[in-house]
């Protein structure tokens, strides 16, 4: 595809920001390399790329928080400098991250006026009527109806997220960056976002938004700028591409967005049986079986269970009643016990619960698997290392050697050393909860292919995802969790998006 | 392909590991310290000296070793000392009333371990966290200890057993060999056995640890009962070096004990440090105070520097770390 095809015609003449050959370096990697980016008053504008292509860094050089080694910016057609955090905000950019910056003991009104609280008649105090008046009078804005005395601590992701936008509004943002915002929202709060968004481009703010999601590209979009490996490919309108265009600008590469699965025409022995399982966690009376050679998807809506049923099955959290039967023999306690009877569990949040992240990349591909390695007790690290050696290749994983810290791998990457560990440890059940969020998409397929091989070679797996076309394009069967318990069985012919929707809604 | 242009890219990490590299800082920063010495002082570089440094860092390193496993789990042991004045009076009292140096050894690192152990079941069955736990096992320890004592002194010991504490053998004091041995048997415990490898892997994400498959509590439980043998083989090194016991000894082991570790390279949110680190800790604590006895410097700015050098040696490490992320 050629660029000049997809010339960019601006909305307005005069960009509200502009950025002109930005580039960042840090010790052996160019984070950014001339990279060119304009915001339009009033646009939604989409950041595409893989992990690890520039998108964050260019974000934060957006917001202040990197100063870039070279490059300009222009405001309104005017020079202007961004060095500092202040200066950022100054020109009226806001970043919603990931990760929110709120107070949670505070309230919601506190939050909003964080540093900037309106003074009491008492030095050092704070005029409570005026603060809760201003915060009401910026979420009416955003139409947001809640009592801004509520502490944040109470609130649900989505509505952090609204105070984190109020309070950006608060300080007239003019441009909202906002990082993955959906990620972990239901539909229903991903709605309301969408409604919001609208409503902020009407009042002519510009939004800058990251997405891993090709719905919401097209969606929301009014242009895409594609970045990939610290330059920007392309900039193009929704109405002009494919998302499999945007995938290839986005790759370098041709990827199959159908997910590769080799479906066994028998499925093999019983390997897990569940019956009647209900843990502290809230789950109640939990019938599933796996068997050999199946991946056996597990959905429904965020907080439905998902995550608790698998913790149970892997023994994190204490069963209350029922029975686990795996490989022929019940199973109960702790997770060393699941894991040496050959359970693998690869849990949602890999950063916090899979992976010690100062550690190298052997020492965590090794750690489940040191009683199998070294049945003397005798560790060697030479062996350990040969043995994450063959891993690595096995897996292709990225990293200039076994020796590297993990938590500088791509989130690809850690997810394969997490899927690893299980290898190494010649695990039988694989239980992967979310197992691509926060992946990019040519590290999703291979991990796809990967699962498929375990599979075809004789394991099972139990796959928790949100992303109800991966349950569809790769699993045998499904169960549908609602409330802690489990609605409904989808056979593969009857597994389809509608399907999962429908039994794992909520009656009203 | 993206996978290796982005393999060329990362940072890798240089050939010597991180630990290695502090070791060496460590061992340089302590040659340093002698170099000074031997210039400023004539006595320093004498046989006698150097020996004498060396018992006296071997007390030190007993209970900081032990204690090195436990904050290499991001945990705290604040009962050493106060465990190892109880094992001390215990095994005192059993070999004067037995008269078998033999059986008081076993009873004095029997009644570490155990109180070692009671620390572990506080962290893992009771869920306390290990700073509190082991802080009120501190008064407790104490208090039966006092109880115990009533005031009294035990005095004189069987010449046998005191050749533990302050003989010799080929030259070199007991004390320096079983410092050796344990400096070895420590090493490898953390670095060359699986279980090593999970104390390692809890200290840097003990939640990860659980659901990686390594049995959390029964390693911690193994680790507190380790640190609290120590503390007992300390007890009985004390013992039988002071061929006497009193209540209040294990007052000024268990902050020297902590600033060895610390000194040493041991991080306390765990997963990082070396047993042989402690060792390097707890010999540039004895030089400085070596030092400055016989540069005739007043005791009183003993905890003064201590304190400094905790605080130097925890900077620079954290600091170079930060670099190498």
């Amino acid at each position: 595809m050629s660029s000049a095809a997809l010339a960019i015609e601006p909305a307005s003449p005069t960009p509200l920001l502009e950025l002109r050959g930005i580039s960042k370096e840090f010790p052996g990697v160019k984070a950014l390399d001339d990279v060119s980016f304009a915001v339009f008053p009033g646009e939604v504008h989409m950041l595409l790329g893989e992990n690890g292509a520039g998108k964050s860094s260019l974000m934060k050089v957006l917001c202040g928080a990197y100063r870039a080694d070279a490059g300009e910016f222009y405001y309104k057609g005017d020079k202007v400098a961004i060095s500092s955090t202040a200066d950022a905000q100054k020109l009226g950019i806001a970043v919603i991250f990931q990760e929110f910056s709120l107070v949670p003991h505070l309230d919601i009104a506190q939050n909003i006026f964080l540093g900037r609280e309106p003074k009491g008649r008492i030095p050092g105090t704070i005029d409570r009527r005026k603060i809760l008046a201003d915060a009401r009078r910026v979420l009416g804005t955003i139409g947001f109806e809640i009592d801004p005395s509520t502490t944040v601590d109470k609130l649900g992701v989505a509505q952090q997220q609204m105070v984190e936008i109020a309070k950006a509004i608060s300080q007239n943002a003019r441009i909202l960056v906002m990082d993955e915002p959906t990620a972990a929202l239901s539909d229903r709060e991903t709605e309301l976002l969408f409604a919001l968004i609208a409503r902020l481009k009407a009042d002519g703010v510009s939004i800058v938004y990251i997405s891993h999601r090709m719905a919401e590209v097209f969606a929301l979009g009014d242009r895409i700028t594609v970045m990939r490996d610290g330059r920007r490919i392309d900039g193009v309108r929704p109405p002009d591409v494919t998302p499999d265009q945007l995938v290839r600008m986005m790759v370098g590469r041709n990827v199959d967005m159908t997910y590769p699965r080799n479906f066994a025409d028998q499925p093999g022995e019983l390997l897990l049986e569940v019956k009647g399982l209900s843990s502290s966690t809230g789950i109640s009376d939990i019938n599933i079986e796996v068997r050999r050679g199946e991946i056996v998807g597990l959905c429904g809506l965020v907080g439905s269970g998902r995550s608790e049923v698998a913790r149970a099955i892997f023994g994190a959290d204490a069963v209350t009643s029922g029975e686990i039967i795996f490989d022929g023999k019940a199973i109960s306690g702790e997770p060393d016990l699941a894991a040496r009877r050959g359970i693998a569990l690869i849990p949602e949040s890999r950063k916090s619960e899979g992976l010690a992240l100062l550690r190298s990349v052997s020492d965590n591909l090794v750690v489940s698997a040191l009683r199998k390695l070294f049945p003397s007790g005798l560790f060697d690290q030479r062996s350990a290392q040969r043995t994450s050696d063959g891993l690595i290749r096995q897996l292709r994983i990225a990293t200039p050697s076994a020796r590297q810290t993990v938590g500088l791998l791509s989130g690809g990457n850690q997810q394969k050393v997490v899927i690893g560990k299980w290898l190494a440890a010649g695990s039988k059940l694989f239980i992967f909860d979310e197992p691509t969020r926060g992946i990019d998409i040519g590290a999703k397929s291979e991990i796809f292919a990967l699962i498929d091989r375990l599979v075809a070679e004789g394991a099972a797996a139990l796959m928790i995802s949100s992303e109800q076309v991966e349950i569809c394009h790769v699993c045998d069967r499904a169960y549908v969790m609602r409330e802690g318990r489990i609605a409904g069985h989808l056979t593969r012919s009857e597994l389809t998006e509608e399907n999962i929707v429908r039994l794992g809604m909520h009656h009203a | 392909m993206t996978d290796i242009s982005k393999e060329a890219m990362m940072p890798s990490r240089s050939f010597l590991s991180q630990d290695a590299i502090q070791v060496f800082y460590r061992l340089l920063a302590a040659l340093l310290i002698c170099a000074v010495l031997a210039v400023l002082s004539d006595s320093f570089l004498s046989l006698g000296n150097i020996l004498n440094v060396l018992r006296q860092a071997s007390l030190t390193f007993f209970i900081a070793s032990g204690l090195t496993l436990v904050v290499l789990t991001a945990g705290l042991d604040l009962s050493v000392g106060a465990n190892v004045a109880l094992s001390a009076c215990i095994a005192g009292t059993v070999i004067h009333k037995t008269g078998s140096p033999a059986l008081g050894i076993l009873t004095g690192l029997a009644c570490g371990g155990i109180v070692g152990l009671l620390n572990g079941i506080m962290v893992t069955a009771l869920r306390i966290p290990s700073f509190i736990a082991t802080y009120g096992m501190l008064w407790v320890l104490n208090g039966l200890t006092y109880w115990y004592m009533a005031g009294e002194t035990l005095h004189g010991f069987p010449a046998g057993f005191r050749q533990i504490g302050s003989g010799y053998l080929f030259g070199l004091p007991i004390p320096v060999y079983l410092l050796l041995v344990f400096l070895g048997i420590g090493t490898l415990f953390a670095q060359r056995t699986i279980w090593g490898q999970e104390i390692y892997a809890i200290g840097a994400n003990p939640v990860a640890a659980r659901l990686s498959g390594i049995p959390v509590a029964r390693r911690l439980l193994l680790v507190y009962a380790v640190s609290g043998t120590m503390a007992g083989l300390a007890s009985i090194i004390f013992l039988s070096r002071l061929n006497s016991a009193e209540a209040d000894i294990g007052e000024s082991l268990t902050l020297p004990a902590i600033a060895a570790v610390l000194i040493g390279g041991t991080s306390l949110f765990g997963g990082v440090g070396t047993v042989f680190g402690t060792f390097i800790g707890a010999l540039i604590l004895t030089l400085v105070l070596n030092g400055m006895n016989l540069l005739s410097v007043s005791a009183n700015w003993q905890p003064l520097v201590t304190g400094i050098i905790v605080i130097l040696a925890v900077w620079l490490d954290m600091k170079t770390r930060r670099r190498a992320q």
